[in-house]
């Protein structure tokens, strides 16, 4: 690390609420006769890539969209629950732009970038409009006009829902405006098509190198410009609320390419999951965050106590969330209320069958308001629940754990949100995004959006109207071939494999032995040096002892599983030397070394208010740190108290 | 840009392993010709015609609860419908543009149903292994092909034996309905044929009369519930109304008119076959 | 608990599929199905032989990318849950246990119970949606909609698109999927501009792919989301106004 490189983030010049409208006007525009010959790529189809890619068809390039799910629908945008924040002040409580702003870049622990942010909020408003304007049904009041709620502790009612489905219902939004664009021929499909590699000529993104998931084919697809919009990588951690298919592959092997990988440390956990239940389970299923407006939390004073939570008196609980911090008691933030649940659960006192849990009671809720209230508010998530522990919350208190469920990190990407790679731009959860080292409630959904429908389809226009009369390169030149040839070989060699593990044991046994347990909710220095350890020995097994039986071209879900998973043991070990390397708390990066007298979140502003930008050097584990140094005019570093 | 209004028929791009099955006409046809293309426009037809025939039904069962009341009535009640329209009309000129609007209705509901069945066929491939457990198909709605043909092939039955006479031979009088029914309906073989029939008939009925309102589109959380109770009269009542004329006749409460005799009334002989006697 | 599984396998579209049986201890209850399966998945691998392919993804019910008929019913014995989350637990120990793919002509089997559901996107694409351009909607509030209404369309619009109705229908029918699609976009007001020519497209498209409604309602049973058939009902009565009303449209251009 003795050179350290330093980046720009472009961020335009001007008072803070002016930036984006001056760029605007600054960058240059394609005339709209030519936009039909510029070809873009669009890989993924959640909320940022098919917003992007129906916005781009829109306008009237020629977009190439790949999803490596049978349809668009099916990206893992689709399980957020809560909601979509945005600065409409319909409810007149105080609202605004700069309010948003204000909480996204102090949620976010002051490690996120002022502009991006106030653009975001600032666009927030569009978000809502373009939404109900495509038919997206948000929930109303009897009066014909939106609802709101405040969400995540925030206290102002800025989060527009649909149900417990807005995710699902904000991305089947933005896949009916992608379909229209394929009937209409502006954007063709190629769905059950993984990206494996990114091709980058002469110092700039050319196109990608894709395997048919359906037939085995690697094929090539060149255009002016890519964009990834491929998702967060929380699947690292094997165990996560993310869909099981969920991967870092598009971004690691563009980080492969030299796109730089940011603060890939930064991951969030959501503290009211499912605990797991036994050694086969495959995923965490979260529960909405509203729950601990009303459940208390509570664990055994005695960690040896077996009674059922009913035989437990108030005297013998301890309701460590309301002991420590009176003031927001229940209603911490997530970061909080996940290391708080994790100290009961270490020191023993954790509940249930693997006592990897915590209680969450809406007993006294039920006594207060009565359980028909309990039932109008959670009833869904109260069925969710039993449905998967066979337990009825109504008489027996939940078992809550956290779980990994976002990941702040992701590639560098500057205010275009073009990588340092010229021509390819990263979207959503896929980049370093604009929620810094935490990302707060229902703010996820409004990212993936506002890149793809309102920041995206004007900065690539920008570098396109750079490139007229450019052909793209020719998917026979070698640049393609060669990298074409390369996933050929990985292929074979990952089926000429014959050990004696499962690629999925294996898989387990590094997200869950070593990245969970070492880089989690907490992390310390000794952990992270064992954990780069475990990971390289786990990459020399996966290379040596997996078994993949199946050995067809066709529909193979073991192989595609086990390119997934070498790209997320490269992965583990970057996030645990971003992790090493960043000698502070904040957000999502906990440091056990860095903590205040009360157990709290140490931030060190002076040596790391920076983005930490990794670029792979040809071998794992030596990328080469680049800065991009944060500055905060507007919003005052301060240390978050919720005491 | 291409069009990006909604636009009929399947999208040109190639993807993935499935391709149609069945081919809509590119070209718009006329108004209820273009509707009579589609699967959709079929069930429409084939619920307008079914509650053309439901009316016959019900019309018929209620007429011929005038057999109760006697031969006299009963015959009264047949030359009536002949004489529909009155002195204005023709003799049975109604009648005849009745049964010519329920031949139609009949042949587009069995034309529409073979052409569905054809259609869900070929949607269907190959069947499941399993054995199934259907959750809310019922009895009635899964035999609908079955019950259909049992009342189609019992219609051409009725029509042979008590319009034409096919079966009754020299002991069918045209214009002595009751006697005609009544010595027909005499014999335990064709009261059991009558009988099962009207069975097959009321299990058509049951889906049938629930199944018009949402084919037509007649769907309203005010009345969905009465949907189901109203089919389940509906065909109740048809069930116990036909049914009750093989019965009563079986059982002797409606036998045939031995008093008078049409023959005779018209100078004839008396015979043994104008005085229906059946010793 | 001991289970037996019989299981379709078929290595290709092409390729003829036949029953395969496998017997599964040491199950737990509170595994999932598909958990279930991922554990006989890691067996037959480290046997030497080719694991099931299924398709799975959120794992919680809402993506839509899972579905198998499970003992003849699709997702299984569980009403309003789609396979991921279907528990052992609802079976017994001893069971035999039939896994199917989804069987219709427009979903052929890729591999194993795999199927391809890409109809499904052919019936959005042909309408539906609500044509709104990138920024050209107006302010949010600016439409209101009746509580009623919105709830009504956001019942039609929970639809993940598994495909469980086509499969549980006898005939192979997408009326569920299509007139749910058709009832969340046709109910608002925002989609009254192209209710019509939504209507007759996306209908006439769903019958190139798959069969017809004989109104068994084996499709709602079958759902997941538990959605309602009166939305078949709905997408009847708009189908047959709108080749009225689209013909008339045509007259005005002319």
């Amino acid at each position: 690390m003795s050179d350290i490189g330093y980046l720009d983030g472009k961020v335009p010049t001007g008072p803070i609420d002016e930036k984006w409208t001056s760029h605007k006007f600054n960058m240059k525009l394609v005339n709209p006769a030519n936009k039909r010959r510029y070809e873009v790529i669009v890989v993924g189809t959640g909320l940022a890539g098919a917003s992007a890619a129906a916005s781009l068809g829109e306008l009237g390039y020629n977009v190439k969209v790949f999803t490596f799910h049978d349809s668009p629908r099916r990206a893992h945008s689709i399980a957020a629950q809560g909601g979509i924040n945005a600065a409409k002040n319909y409810k007149n409580d105080g609202d605004s732009v700069y309010r948003l702003f204000y909480d996204t870049v102090k949620g976010g622990d002051f490690r996120a970038r002022e502009g991006n942010v106030y653009r975001l909020a600032e666009v927030s408003v569009d978000i809502i409009d373009q939404c109900a304007g495509q038919g997206v049904p948000f929930a109303r009041e009897y009066s014909g006009l939106l609802d709101n709620r405040s969400f995540g502790g925030a206290q102002v009612s800025r989060t527009f829902y649909a149900r417990g489905q807005t995710g699902q219902q904000l991305l089947l939004g933005a896949y009916q405006a992608l379909a229209r664009q394929i009937r209409a021929g502006s954007c063709t499909l190629y769905n059950r098509t993984e990206m494996l590699d990114l091709v980058v000529k002469d110092g700039a993104a050319r196109g990608i190198v894709v395997r048919d998931l359906m037939t085995g084919e690697v094929t090539s697809h060149s255009a002016h410009a890519v964009v990834l919009a491929t998702g967060g990588y929380g699947n690292v951690f094997y165990l996560s609320t993310n869909a099981k298919g969920s991967n870092t592959t598009a971004t690691w092997r563009a980080h492969k390419r030299g796109a730089l990988y940011a603060n890939p440390c930064y991951t969030q956990i959501h503290p009211t999951c499912i605990p797991a239940s036994d050694d086969f389970q495959s995923k965490l299923t979260l529960m909405s965050e509203s729950l601990r407006n009303d459940g208390r939390i509570w664990v055994p004073k005695n960690p040896a106590d077996t009674r059922s939570p009913d035989q437990i008196p108030e005297a013998d609980r301890d309701y460590y969330l309301e002991r420590r911090y009176p003031a927001f008691g229940n209603l911490v933030p997530r970061d909080v209320a996940s290391r708080n649940a994790k100290t009961q659960v270490d020191e023993g006192r954790g509940i249930g069958p693997l006592k990897n849990g915590v209680y969450l009671d809406f007993g006294d809720a039920i006594n207060r308001v009565g359980a028909q209230v309990i039932k109008e508010r959670y009833d869904n998530l109260f069925e969710m629940y039993e449905r998967i522990t066979d337990e009825d919350p109504y008489k027996v208190p939940m078992r809550i754990y956290p779980a990994v469920h976002y990941t702040m990190g992701g590639l560098w990407v500057d205010y275009n949100l073009m990588s340092n790679i010229p021509g390819l731009y990263v979207l959503g959860e896929a980049n370093f995004s604009d929620h810094g080292a935490n990302r707060l409630g229902a703010s996820a959904l409004m990212q993936g959006l506002a890149d793809g429908y309102f920041v995206l389809p004007y900065t690539i226009g920008d570098y396109l109207a750079g490139m007229l009369g450019e052909k793209p390169l020719d998917t026979s030149d070698p640049a393609f071939k060669q990298s074409e040839a390369e996933i050929s070989d990985q292929v074979k060699r990952l089926l000429s494999l014959r050990g004696k593990q499962t690629v999925d044991q294996l898989y387990r046994k590094m997200g869950v032995d070593v990245v969970w347990a070492k880089c989690g909710m907490a992390r310390n220095e000794q952990g992270l040096k064992e954990a780069i350890s475990d990971i390289r020995a786990i990459r020399d097994e996966f290379w040596s002892d997996i078994n993949i039986t199946d050995q067809s071209q066709t529909m193979n879900q073991s192989l595609e599983k086990a390119m997934r998973v070498s790209d997320f043991i490269d992965l583990a070990e970057l996030m645990c030397k971003d992790a090493l390397h960043r000698e502070e708390s904040c957000g999502g990066h906990f440091r056990e070394e860095y903590q205040t007298p009360d157990g709290e979140a140490l931030r060190n502003d002076d040596q790391f208010a920076y983005v930490g930008a990794w670029e792979w050097t040809g071998e794992s584990g030596q990328q080469k740190l680049h800065k991009e140094e944060l500055a905060f005019e507007y919003v005052k570093l301060a240390q978050r108290s919720y005491k | 840009m291409a069009t990006t209004t909604p636009a009929r028929g399947s999208s040109t791009s190639a993807r993935g392993l499935v391709r149609p099955t069945f081919k809509q006409p590119s070209k718009r046809l006329p108004y209820p010709i273009g509707l009579y293309q589609t699967a959709v426009g079929k069930k429409w037809v084939m619920g307008v015609t079914g509650i053309m025939m439901m009316g016959f039904v019900l019309v018929h069962m209620i007429g011929n609860l005038h057999m109760y009341e006697g031969p006299a009535e009963y015959n009264e009640y047949a030359e009536a419908l002949r004489n529909l329209g009155g002195a204005l009309i023709p003799h049975e000129g109604v009648l005849w543009v009745l049964r010519l609007g329920l031949i139609t209705a009949a042949a587009l509901h069995i034309h529409s149903a073979a052409t569905l069945t054809i259609m869900n066929r070929r949607s269907r491939p190959q069947g499941y292994q399993a054995p199934r457990d259907y959750s809310a198909a019922n009895f009635a709605s899964r035999t609908m092909r079955a019950t259909g043909i049992i009342v189609l092939l019992f219609i051409i039955f009725h029509l042979l034996d008590l319009t034409w006479g096919v079966f009754l031979g020299d002991d069918y009088i045209k214009g002595d309905v009751y006697n005609n029914v009544t010595r027909s309906l005499s014999s335990a073989p064709v009261a059991i044929v009558y009988m099962l029939a009207n069975i097959a008939l009321a299990v058509h009925l049951f889906h049938g009369a629930w199944s018009l309102f949402q084919s037509l589109g007649w769907n309203s959380p005010q009345f969905n519930q009465a949907r189901r109770v109203f089919a389940t009269a509906f065909a109740g009542l048809i069930l116990v109304g036909n049914l009750s004329f093989p019965i009563m006749n079986l059982a002797g409460v409606v036998s045939q008119d031995t008093r008078t005799t049409p023959c005779a009334a018209e100078g004839g002989e008396e015979t043994d076959i104008c005085l229906g006697v059946n010793e | 608990m001991r289970i037996t599984l019989k299981v379709w396998r078929q290595d290709g579209p092409t390729s003829p599929g036949s029953f395969e049986t496998y017997d599964v201890p040491g199950v737990s209850p509170d595994m999932s199905f598909l958990e279930m399966l991922d554990v006989v998945n890691d067996r037959l691998t480290l046997d030497g032989k080719r694991p099931i392919v299924f398709e799975h993804d959120c794992r919680e019910g809402i993506c839509g990318s899972c579905g198998m008929i499970i003992n003849g019913v699709p997702h299984g014995p569980e009403k309003g849950t789609a396979t991921c989350q279907l528990h052992m637990r609802k079976f017994h120990d001893g069971d035999q246990i039939v896994v199917e793919p989804w069987r219709a002509a427009a979903f052929p089997v890729i591999r194993d119970v795999a199927v391809d559901r890409s109809a499904f996107d052919r019936i959005i694409e042909a309408g539906g949606y609500i044509s709104t351009p990138t920024g050209a909607a107006p302010d949010a509030n600016l439409t209101l909609i009746p509580k009623p209404v919105a709830d009504a369309a956001m019942d039609a619009a929970a639809c993940i698109g598994c495909g469980a109705c086509v499969a549980a229908c006898p005939n192979s029918a997408a009326q569920l999927f299509t007139s749910a699609k058709l009832a969340h976009l046709n109910l608002l007001p925002q989609g009254q501009a192209e209710r019509w020519a939504r209507t007759e497209a996306m209908v006439e498209t769903m019958e190139e792919f798959f069969g017809s409604c004989t109104n068994h309602g084996e499709c709602r049973e079958a759902c997941p989301k538990e959605i309602s058939i009166d939305f078949i009902a709905m997408m009847n009565r708009d189908y047959v106004k709108a080749k009225r009303k689209n013909r008339k449209l045509l007259s005005q251009i002319r």
